[in-house]
């Protein structure tokens, strides 16, 4: 049991930590949102995924509801996140900045 | 009326989830049954409206999501074909921050759905899969504008993007 | 099972470490778009940090303000975004 949370731990951690590398390695806006969502919300996913086995598996009241708790705010950031990074990519293109070195962008020839 | 105590009853459930292990009626405390019963049916008639809206056609749509043969497809897709599509996604990713290797590209794709709610399942299924990020839509025939990482045409099919989850938004909302 | 605690606090650690690299794009970051980003990775590992705390301590209340925090940054974020596009249509 300790080794499935540790391996779920271990998951989560890596890719958050992509995530945040990714932020500052990519060139511009639109590809840093790709990394920065996929893998944050990955890596939570498996995050809550080792604590909620931790909860269940300690049993008792107490942690029973720690784990149901902790479902619900993986329903609630599973749900907001790409939500949430479509508003903002929308929001960068309309307020005018270009993708880098973009080999076709459709939405401006409709514009 | 129904969207009324539909959301009433979803907003009842996630506050029985919350205040789970509070007493000894089921598994509620009697304070915790009246207030939730009172406080969701006070959500309900305010969120009504807001999470049952109208489609483009006039007739309400949200509706059918009740269905439990739907949810069922619904739950099957999140466990199944969007959890892999995820892996894969943060793999490819991760070889794009080690090597570098990008050649970005905003494309126009047709998948030809009619509800909101196809809509924003797959815009928001193709937000998490690989080297694809929705950017803009376009409300009128429902095309979606996205942000590919490594385009290898201008002008693909939805298939080429996004694989099967067309299909499935198809399948599991219209 | 005693050691758990431990391990909670380490990956809450790392994920401390990872709010750095956010904090420096949202300092650098040469447009807003990109100060915006770097404020969504941020809020998402506040929460999984918040999560794994919960888990820690053994407080349930923790989790709690978690969720509050995800759904209230999700508003944050779209209204700076709303902002971006230019006003309320």
């Amino acid at each position: 049991m300790n080794v499935l949370l540790y391996i779920l731990l271990g998951i989560g951690v890596l890719f958050n930590g992509l995530g945040a590398i990714a932020l500052v390695r990519f060139p511009d806006v639109y590809t840093r949102l790709h990394g920065a969502t996929k893998c944050t919300t990955f890596g939570s996913l498996f995050t809550a995924l080792g604590v909620i086995v931790y909860g269940f598996a300690r049993g008792g009241a107490q942690y029973n509801t720690l784990a149901i708790h902790v479902i619900i705010a993986l329903i609630a950031l599973l749900v907001t996140n790409p939500t949430g990074s479509h508003a903002i990519a929308r929001a960068a293109y309309r307020s005018g900045i270009k993708p880098k070195g973009a080999v076709v962008d459709k939405l401006e020839e409709q514009s | 009326m129904l969207a009324f105590f539909v959301t009433a009853i979803v907003a009842f459930i996630f506050y029985l989830l919350l205040t789970f292990g509070s007493g000894t009626i089921g598994a509620w405390s009697l304070e915790e049954w009246i207030s939730g019963a009172v406080l969701s049916l006070i959500v309900g008639a305010i969120a009504a409206r807001v999470a049952f809206v109208r489609n483009r056609d006039g007739k309400k749509s949200s509706l059918r999501m009740l269905n439990p043969l739907r949810l069922l497809l619904f739950l099957v897709y999140l466990i199944g074909p969007f959890l892999w599509a995820m892996a894969k996604a943060n793999l490819d990713v991760a070889y794009r921050v080690i090597t570098g290797k990008i050649r970005p590209g905003i494309v126009r794709l047709s998948p030809g759905l009619s509800t909101d709610f196809g809509v924003t399942l797959l815009a928001n299924s193709i937000t998490l899969t690989p080297g694809t990020l929705s950017v803009d839509v376009d409300e009128e025939s429902g095309d979606l504008f996205v942000h590919w990482i490594n385009v290898s045409d201008p002008e693909p099919s939805a298939k080429t993007v996004c694989g099967s989850f067309p299909d499935w938004a198809r399948r599991i909302a219209e | 099972m005693s050691i758990e605690p431990l391990v909670f606090f380490i990956v809450a650690a790392c994920f401390a470490f990872f709010v750095l690299f956010s904090l420096l794009r949202i300092g650098l970051g040469p447009t807003i778009g990109d100060r915006v980003v770097g404020l969504d990775t941020l809020n998402t590992l506040v929460v999984a940090s918040m999560i794994v705390l919960g888990a820690a301590f053994d407080q349930v209340v923790f989790v709690d303000v978690a969720i509050i925090y995800a759904l209230l940054s999700f508003v944050g974020t779209l209204y700076i975004a709303r902002y971006l596009e230019g006003g309320l249509e």
